[in-house]
């Protein structure tokens, strides 16, 4: 019942997508949107391995550049087309997430943070050093005429609403299956984890596997977005940031705590952007974090279950 | 005949410099209650660790049921009847007590269901089921203590190693610790018990290995033992 509930709610929300794509309100709206949703997506990834398995990843803005750069050497080299151009970099960044997986995962802590944010460092010079996807200069991408309705920006925004309901679908199973409660003894103790039969080593790659791919899936549309980019706004520090932001404010154990604190933390940032000033919506992120972690450490979720008295 | 259900030969565990297990070998046979006794710092825990998969060693053979269990990881150990419980408490804190167990049941016993209703029955044997449904950090000491040997017991172990589970535990509890002890040697279950309680672990055992500085000193029944020169000398010096 609760499946077939879960089921009809993410088709809902897809169609009502659709329907607000095909309402041509203000075009500026689905573009603000777009950021909000693409944050669902970054936030819900990140919670995968942050948040159930308990590793804070800082490299986040490295699995997301990826899905975007994989996605412009592939518009560069075959004009592909942009479901190929989603499943690539999902598939590239999720190889990184195992390989990284692989590496850093004997690190505990914030040892593994730090070499997550290495990462981060180690793949931007690389990028930089690549004229093929444009370099340090940066790359401007041109899209393709004529997509199927309406126009890029409304189509862009409606490919986000089926991949935030997709990547929430897929946190949501985790959370219900064995993994997930797997996940979540390994991150109480993972000795006493893997002392009672639980493979710790293989879900925390399988962890690490899927937030990558679902963070390259988030980057991937990137480059149709915005039309020109260049390393230092693929691999911006805010979208680490922010994705570790908005999971602790909506609450790290549930699917729908980074679908609330990315909803809450995207809107309010657009609406700062707009309002008073592009450069104080990080100010807002970490004003709200303090205020977050010293008041509600369990985010809106566990404010939610203590007022239920549970 | 009983035939060796865990035999340890020549294992050796180095931490840089330091020999913490030098050559140290020991067989359990099935369905024996064993005691490993030693003063603090012999090596006892290092050589749980070693046995269980938490540390690899350096040296040596581990077999279970005479397969060679040596470079295998830990959860695959368990899987095979091999459970151990941590001298400190390790529970998982965001769970209940009941959800604790359905991690084993469901990991290392194999359970198809959410075995909810084998943990419950567990809970009953233990003595917690009351408690089925709080957080372990509402947990006191001895039922903490519960609760790891409860957990260890959801694994379905055939070998169940106690690290130190009667530490800061009343004269009474201790008791009521050994009688659940006991009661699950009768059901089969073979037990490692490493204690500093000597009142415990010399009424438990049938068989008691004594450790000193990583090395294993003596063996014998529990009379035998307190008798033994080397013994009383490792423990109380010259």
């Amino acid at each position: 019942m609760r499946t077939g509930g879960g089921l009809l709610a993410g088709l809902a929300v897809i169609v009502g997508g659709i329907l607000l794509a095909s309402l041509g309100v203000n075009q500026y709206l689905y573009f603000a949107g777009y950021v909000v949703l693409q944050y669902v997506v970054v936030a819900t990834a990140w919670n995968i391995l942050g948040g159930y398995a308990g590793y804070v990843n800082f490299g986040t803005s490295a699995f997301f550049a990826l899905g975007a750069y994989t996605a412009i050497f592939l518009i560069e080299a075959v004009q592909a087309p942009l479901p190929v151009l989603i499943l690539a970099g999902g598939l590239v960044s999720g190889l990184l997430g195992l390989g990284i997986g692989y590496l850093t995962l004997r690190l505990k802590g914030v040892f593994f943070s730090i070499a997550t944010l290495a990462l981060s460092v180690v793949l931007q010079t690389l990028i930089m050093n690549w004229d093929y996807v444009g370099g340090a200069k940066g790359v401007t991408v041109i899209r393709p005429g004529g997509p199927l309705f309406g126009n890029w920006v409304t189509l862009l925004f409606t490919v986000m609403v089926g991949l935030a309901v997709a990547a929430v679908t897929v946190a949501w199973l985790i959370e219900r299956s064995w993994v997930g409660r797997g996940l979540t003894a390994l991150r109480d103790s993972e000795e006493a984890a893997e002392c009672m039969g639980v493979p710790t080593l293989r879900l925390k790659l399988l962890a690490t596997t899927i937030s990558g791919f679902l963070l390259g899936v988030a980057g991937a549309p990137f480059p149709y977005y915005v039309t020109y980019v260049e390393p230092s706004s693929a691999f911006n520090l805010d979208y680490a940031v922010n994705a570790l932001a908005m999971s602790m404010i909506g609450g790290t154990t549930t699917w729908i705590g980074p679908v609330i604190g990315a909803v809450l933390l995207g809107t309010a940032q657009q609406v700062a952007t707009v309002t008073i000033s592009s450069e104080l919506n990080l100010l807002i992120v970490g004003v709200v974090l303090v205020a977050f972690v010293v008041l509600a450490p369990e985010g809106i979720m566990g404010l939610v279950r203590r007022a239920r008295g549970r | 005949m009983v035939r060796g259900l865990l035999e340890v030969e020549g294992l050796t565990k180095r931490f840089g410099g330091f020999t913490a297990l030098n050559g140290v070998s020991l067989d359990v046979k099935s369905g024996e209650r064993f005691g490993l006794i030693g003063p603090n710092g012999s090596g006892k825990t290092t050589l749980i660790n070693c046995v269980s998969g938490a540390l690899s060693s350096d040296g040596g053979r581990i077999r279970f049921e005479g397969r060679d269990i040596t470079a295998i990881p830990a959860h695959r150990r368990t899987r095979l009847g091999v459970v151990r419980t941590f001298q400190i408490p390790r529970p998982f804190a965001s769970m209940t007590v009941l959800e604790n167990l359905v991690i084993p049941l469901e990991y290392a016993a194999g359970a198809r269901d959410d075995g909810a209703a084998e943990a419950m029955e567990i809970l009953r044997t233990i003595g917690l089921e009351s408690k089925a449904h709080t957080r372990p950090a509402e947990l006191t000491q001895i039922e903490m203590r519960k609760l790891e040997l409860a957990r260890a017991l959801a694994a379905k172990p055939k070998l169940l190693i106690s690290d130190e589970a009667m530490a800061g535990l009343s004269s009474g509890e201790v008791d009521h610790m050994l009688t659940i002890l006991f009661r699950l040697n009768e059901r089969g279950i073979t037990i490692i018990m490493i204690e500093h309680i000597m009142r415990a672990v010399m009424l438990f055992s049938e068989r008691v290995v004594v450790l000193d500085a990583g090395e294993r000193i003596a063996e014998g029944t529990p009379d035998a033992i307190v008798r033994d020169p080397a013994v009383e000398k490792a423990y109380l010096g010259d």
